[in-house]
């Protein structure tokens, strides 16, 4: 008689796998996180490993193709490129690890607080994020860059204005979703407060998917520091950064096209390691639940 | 005579020119089960959420005990109502482990020490015919009926004196939903409950309920003794679904 | 009789692409006219036997044993009646390209042969005034409307799973009520899957009780409730929770 019900019986081991072993069956997260990782190791450690210095001169070095010494060649200063390449990346990287922290927190708690609360918190926020998706990202941008003056500044400045915003969106959907689910309405019976049903019981569930939009956002933040190097209102050299490396190996492009193409090859590196990123850990979280 | 548990009085709720409530006045007695029976849209669940004070009325008024319920409740007042969902899959926030799931319900309301929260919650569990080693996993990691079976030991963790099931069993397969009926009938003769328990199925409400109370379109149809009314059913239309139910062929062999 | 089935399934073998067996050596014979109830609980391989007569296996399942021989046209009723409609087309016109598709008539003869079924289907007659869409109808109308395609193909066997699943009791035993009545009327044949022992008992002359993708007990109806040989046939049996018998009877 003990197999009439069709109701399993729980297992003596969980059938969850593990962190690491989920990581390791799903090929696009191993890949990215292994690119990603290898990019900021290099970057980190880049003043140990190079026995150059990013902005010595040696102008009797100038413009020489890659060799066992300078593995990238020098570039029109006879700087080692690759040196500087690395050193690039810690800045560019590190501006935009940085100027994603402030947006991300406050667009998914609007975001929540925009889906859960609904009503008038909902229009005051959507209306917000409505007015700002009409300006174009790279107007305001280079408003703030010559209001502020050039420099990484004006990238934290603007994307703390409206960087918000795609997470607002993506995560007021997913609350508004969640918000119909049985859980919600159980959490409310037991009379939990507003605050502690966001932060303990919806941030869990939406914060997954706000992570694999960051990958993604990451990506154009990158692009756009990048641009503004090139375009000579981003980092000031002579801090070393991809655009303006870009733009600084243009006038030899004929000669030593390497200059302009090595740094434009990391801004692809570092753009597909964090979309493979955000699809694995897209892929782990789908398959979870 | 004992003043009933909850007593529902002239409550009505609208959604635009929608009456989705229309003056419900209901009882419910003291450590007895209360079915309330109704096809889709006569209101029924609307009802349990008002008195589970998920929805607000836009009329009327709720008494549990003898204390009005207001709009705002008290944190001890909500505790005393708990409510078990319909549909398994989305009960249990799929992101907490059970052993969270418990511990919050008993943690925010302080029912036990916080050394004991780890052994009350085995308890509850142990309540619901689930073993220890649940704690640890994740909802998805369960069938629909033990599903069901977690999101009863989160509302008994509390201690509530109503009890509220929205259509418990009507998502789960035949089998599981007679083993979720008999623990049911064992909690409420163990724990003395007071329960609200909501099913389209008459076949269920025959085999929990003390009274049945019938809805039909926002409106209380008939409330009626279970016996009375699975007999002599007061109404056409407890008549009409009464009569609807499919039953098993007669043989006379 | 074996020249008179209109239906027969031959140890039907279906697997996932994980190579679990869903279905398992699974067969039957359908004699034209007749009904059989397809009995189980959820997993069970019921829906998914018969999606294989219909040849509309989900993706990542297949057949990887076994015959279907089927002698006339199929058609199928879904559970869910909303989701098995086009929202975006009125209901008289979905029946009608169906007519129109499958009998091959003039368009003008479609929509009133269309019309004519949609009325003996007991929807209201200002249809054939004013069309209207899915979601004007209530869950009943819609799987009025699905029942109505399914016989605008002219079926001589009519697949239907779970057909009353979704609906109130009420609703529920006035669908019963039509397919019964078009199946005297109509003469198909019909496969009838529910988790309802009591709905299939009371409609079909066969029972098959289907566990764990394979049939566990197969039998005549009242011969089967009667003494069920399989713990599972009598825990489905004792599933239909009893109700009392209604003084001074039903409506």
């Amino acid at each position: 008689m003990n197999n009439i019900h069709s109701e399993p019986i729980l297992t003596e081991k969980s059938t969850r796998p593990s962190a690491l072993r989920r990581i390791v069956k799903t090929p696009s997260l191993l890949t990215g996180i292994l690119m990603f990782a290898i990019l900021i190791l290099l970057a980190v450690l880049v003043p140990y490993l190079s026995p150059y210095d990013p902005s010595e001169q040696n102008l009797s070095a100038f413009l020489q193709p890659p060799s066992a010494a300078h593995w990238l060649g020098t570039d029109q200063l006879g700087r080692d490129l690759l040196t500087r390449l690395l050193y690039a990346a810690r800045t560019d990287l590190a501006i935009m690890i940085l100027a994603e922290i402030i947006p991300f927190c406050t667009g998914v708690l609007l975001g929540m607080i925009s889906g859960y609360y609904g009503k008038w918190t909902d229009k005051v926020i959507s209306l917000i994020t409505d007015a700002f998706i009409a300006f174009p990202f790279y107007l305001i941008v280079i408003i703030v860059a010559f209001a502020s003056g050039a420099g990484e500044r004006g990238i934290y400045i603007t994307f703390i204005l409206v960087g918000w915003i795609v997470f607002a969106r993506v995560v007021r959907g997913l609350t508004a979703s969640f918000r119909k689910q049985e859980w919600i309405a159980s959490a409310q019976t037991l009379g939990l407060p507003g605050h502690r049903i966001l932060l303990r019981h919806l941030l869990p569930n939406v914060l997954p998917q706000a992570v694999v939009v960051l990958m993604t956002d990451m990506i154009g933040l990158l692009v756009a520091i990048v641009t503004l190097g090139y375009l000579g209102i981003g980092i000031a050299p002579p801090t070393p950064d991809w655009g303006t490396m870009i733009a600084d190996g243009q006038p030899f492009i004929t000669t030593a096209w390497w200059l302009s193409a090595v740094p434009g090859f990391a801004v692809v590196y570092t753009g597909i390691a964090l979309s493979l990123l955000g699809d694995g850990l897209a892929d782990i979280w789908r398959r979870k639940s | 005579m004992m003043e009933p548990a909850l007593q529902v009085k002239d409550i009505t709720v609208r959604y635009g020119d929608y009456t989705a409530l229309d003056h419900i006045t209901l009882e419910l007695a003291q450590h007895t089960t209360l079915g309330l029976v109704g096809e889709s849209g006569s209101g029924k669940s609307t009802l349990a959420r008002v008195i589970a004070g998920l929805i607000a009325p836009d009329d009327g008024q709720l008494l549990l005990g003898s204390v009005e319920l207001r709009k705002k409740r008290s944190k001890e007042q909500h505790k005393q109502i708990q409510m078990i969902f319909q549909n398994p899959d989305a009960s249990l926030n799929p992101r907490h482990s059970v052993r969270q799931i418990l511990a919050e319900a008993l943690r925010f309301h302080r029912i036990v020490d916080r050394s004991q929260v780890e052994r009350r919650s085995r308890e509850l569990l142990e309540q619901v015919q689930l073993p220890a080693r649940a704690l640890d996993r994740y909802p998805h990691e369960f069938s629909g009926g033990q599903r069901q079976r977690i999101a009863i030991a989160r509302a008994l963790s509390v201690e509530p004196s109503l009890l509220i099931a929205d259509e418990p069993t009507s998502a789960l397969d035949v089998s599981v939903q007679r083993s979720v009926l008999e623990l049911f009938h064992n909690l409420r003769t163990e724990l003395n409950l007071t329960m609200l328990f909501i099913s389209h199925d008459l076949g269920v409400i025959h085999a929990v309920s003390d009274t049945v109370a019938v809805m039909r379109q926002g409106k209380l149809a008939e409330v009626n003794s279970r016996d009375e009314f699975f007999l002599r059913p007061a109404h056409e239309y407890s008549r009409e679904l009464l009569s609807a139910v499919p039953k098993m062929p007669e043989y006379h062999s | 009789m074996i020249t008179s089935s209109v239906l027969e399934v031959e140890s039907l073998t279906l697997t996932a692409a994980s190579g679990e067996v869903l279905v398992d050596k699974v067969g039957f014979s359908l004699a034209a006219g007749e009904s059989l109830g397809l009995v189980g609980e959820s997993g069970s391989g019921k829906s998914l036997t018969l999606r294989a007569i219909l040849g509309l296996l989900p993706r990542g399942v297949e057949q990887t044993g076994g015959t279907i021989r089927s002698k006339a046209v199929s058609a199928m009723v879904f559970q869910d009646p909303r989701g098995s409609l086009d929202p975006l087309c009125p209901v008289v016109k979905q029946v009608t390209e169906v007519v129109y598709y499958r009998q091959k008539t003039s368009l003008r003869a479609a929509r009133s042969i269309a019309l004519e079924l949609l009325m003996r289907l007991g929807l209201p007659d200002s249809l054939a005034t004013k069309d209207r869409y899915p979601s004007q109808l209530s869950g009943g109308q819609c799987q009025r409307v699905v029942i109505a395609l399914a016989l605008a193909c002219k079926p001589g066997i009519l697949l239907c799973d779970e057909p009353t699943t979704a609906l109130d009791v009420t609703v529920q035993r006035q669908i019963i009520d039509t397919i019964t009545n078009l199946q005297q009327e109509l003469g198909f044949a019909m496969v009838f899957v529910t988790h309802n022992l009591a709905i299939a008992a009371n409609l079909c002359a066969r029972l098959a009780v289907m566990k764990q993708g394979r049939i566990v007990e197969y039998g005549a109806t009242p011969a089967l409730l009667q003494h069920p040989a399989e713990a599972y046939t009598q825990m489905l049996i004792d599933s239909v929770l009893p109700l009392p018998e209604l003084e001074g009877g039903g409506i």
